[in-house]
């Protein structure tokens, strides 16, 4: 329980198959005073415009972005890995981006986030892993795991897919195995804190 | 030893390595990225099977070999024919309309990589009828790419997608017109090559290169830290006739160089900027 107790200063999210329903019901959750940042690695197809930030921009009071080089991280808004690009975030909390070759079959790949971001935040770092078809993101949240950040992964009866959910669980024990909505919850009652 | 005192740590493992490729080799990764770099330096210390970043010093001062690979992990050279073809469309649209008014005129490729970009470009100019009349410079800082690019032979297998992105470019002929094929390759053609000069050239190191009309740095400068974005944006814009164009990568930016407002914006998706006439 002091994991819930304790200040974070940034979400992070992957998801592949099944994710954009995902993040969807997650973020239909968010209540106006959620403040954290959140950065998403989302798998889509490349050369395709991601549907995403439509998608979020109508549950959020910040900017919801295809995350830019150098951007600076902000309170309350939603950054988005472009397609095509690793999204990395540097240890002064600023956005990087990679064209490097594919991590795990993909670019964006999530652990390439994960494992950036928690180096630059270490224990105030909350990761989650969604519904998807592959592994990528299994090492990212052991990474988090590791530097005492807070691990959340969508429990696997509950996705679309749960290959990904799965490898998560297994690769890094999580602090919490739970359905959409009650990630939703969590997430909320976390920034209440912050 | 706590988890952040080990991130710090290997950040100061990180940083010795790059003062010690510079001392000894005079690459300066020292204002590169600094998340990028540290996971290419962590990709080859795990392949190599070193226990510590620290270890890999030895070897990179005493093996120039090792160097060069290294050197290899840290340039990332990811490249393709017609990227962003939306973005060459309006290179088509936007710069060589403006090209067309010199009666001769320069165009940079500042870390072409394989060269890809740069026969992209020599196909527009062919299709425009500006070739002979446009000398392109093409440079890099990694010798074993740059070779790459002055061979212009590509693997078979990724013609397709080079033909789909030229043709949503606008191409106008058939983008086989450009190549010739053997088994595996195919070979861009030599007319395409003839108005090209490949030269190395260190963006962190080396100087202006004079009098551009239109510079192209795509994907190079996200591996920079601001500091050195904001040098290498004076350098083009130093580099750049009056009313000359820039064109950056697609998400990159210039809004947080000091020379920003002496650029204005031509292309906004496109991250196309013309240099004013102060
Ligand atoms: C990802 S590639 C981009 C290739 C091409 N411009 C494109 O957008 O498709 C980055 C290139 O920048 C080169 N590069 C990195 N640092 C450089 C430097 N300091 N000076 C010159 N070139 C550099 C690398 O060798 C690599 O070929």
């Amino acid at each position: 329980m002091d994991k819930i107790i304790q200040k974070y200063e940034a979400i992070v999210i992957g998801a592949s198959a099944g994710g954009l329903i995902a993040l969807h019901r997650i973020f239909s959750q968010r209540c106006l005073d959620f403040n954290l940042p959140v950065l998403i690695a989302q798998h889509i197809c490349p050369n395709r415009e991601s549907l995403l930030p439509e998608l979020l921009r109508q549950h959020c009071t910040g900017t919801v972005k295809d995350a830019e080089d150098k951007d600076v991280i902000t309170s309350g808004n939603v950054y988005i890995a472009p397609s095509n690009y690793h999204l990395l975030v540097e240890p002064d909390k600023s956005i990087a981006l990679s064209v490097e070759g594919r991590v795990n079959f993909s670019r964006p790949s999530i652990d390439v986030l994960f494992e950036t971001a928690s180096e630059a935040y270490c224990d105030a770092l909350v990761g989650i892993i969604l519904s998807g078809a592959n592994s990528d993101g299994a090492y990212g949240v052991s990474q988090i795991k590791k530097r005492a950040g807070l691990t959340i992964v969508q429990s696997p009866d509950s996705a679309e897919f749960d290959t990904m959910p799965k490898a998560a669980i297994e690769a890094s024990n999580p602090d919490f195995i739970l359905s959409l909505d009650e990630i939703g919850i969590l997430l909320n009652t976390l920034c209440n804190r912050g | 030893m706590n988890e952040v005192e080990q991130v710090e740590n290997e950040r100061l493992e990180v940083q010795l390595l790059l003062e010690a490729i510079y001392l000894r080799y005079g690459y300066d990764f020292r204002k590169y990225a600094s998340a990028h770099t540290k996971r290419r330096l962590e990709h080859r210390r795990a392949l190599e099977g070193l226990p510590n970043l620290a270890a890999m010093q030895h070897l990179l001062i005493y093996d120039e070999t090792f160097f060069n690979r290294v050197l290899l992990d840290l340039s990332i050279n990811v490249t393709e024919m017609f990227r962003d073809p939306w973005f060459y469309k309006s290179v088509r649209e936007l710069v060589v309309p403006y090209l067309k008014t010199y009666p001769f005129a320069k165009v940079w490729h500042a870390g072409c990589s394989a060269g890809q970009e740069v026969y992209s470009m020599g196909i527009v100019l062919q299709e425009e009828g500006m070739k002979e009349r446009v000398q392109m410079y093409a440079t890099d800082f990694n010798e074993l790419i740059l070779a790459k690019a002055k061979d212009g032979i590509y693997p078979m297998n990724l013609v397709r997608e080079y033909t789909a992105n030229y043709q949503q470019a606008g191409g106008k002929s058939s983008f086989s017109d450009y190549y010739t094929a053997d088994y595996d390759n195919v070979v861009m053609k030599r007319f395409l090559k003839e108005q090209v000069l490949f030269s190395s050239h260190n963006l962190v190191t080396d100087g202006v290169f004079g009098e551009m009309n239109t510079i192209f740095c795509r994907n190079v400068l996200i591996y920079f830290n601001r500091d050195l974005q904001n040098r290498v944006l004076n350098l083009f814009y130093e580099s750049l006739c009056p009313g000359g164009f820039l064109c950056l990568g697609s998400k990159e930016n210039i809004k947080f160089s000091d020379v920003a407002h002496k650029f204005e914006v031509v292309a906004e998706r496109e991250k196309i900027y013309r240099k004013k006439r102060m």
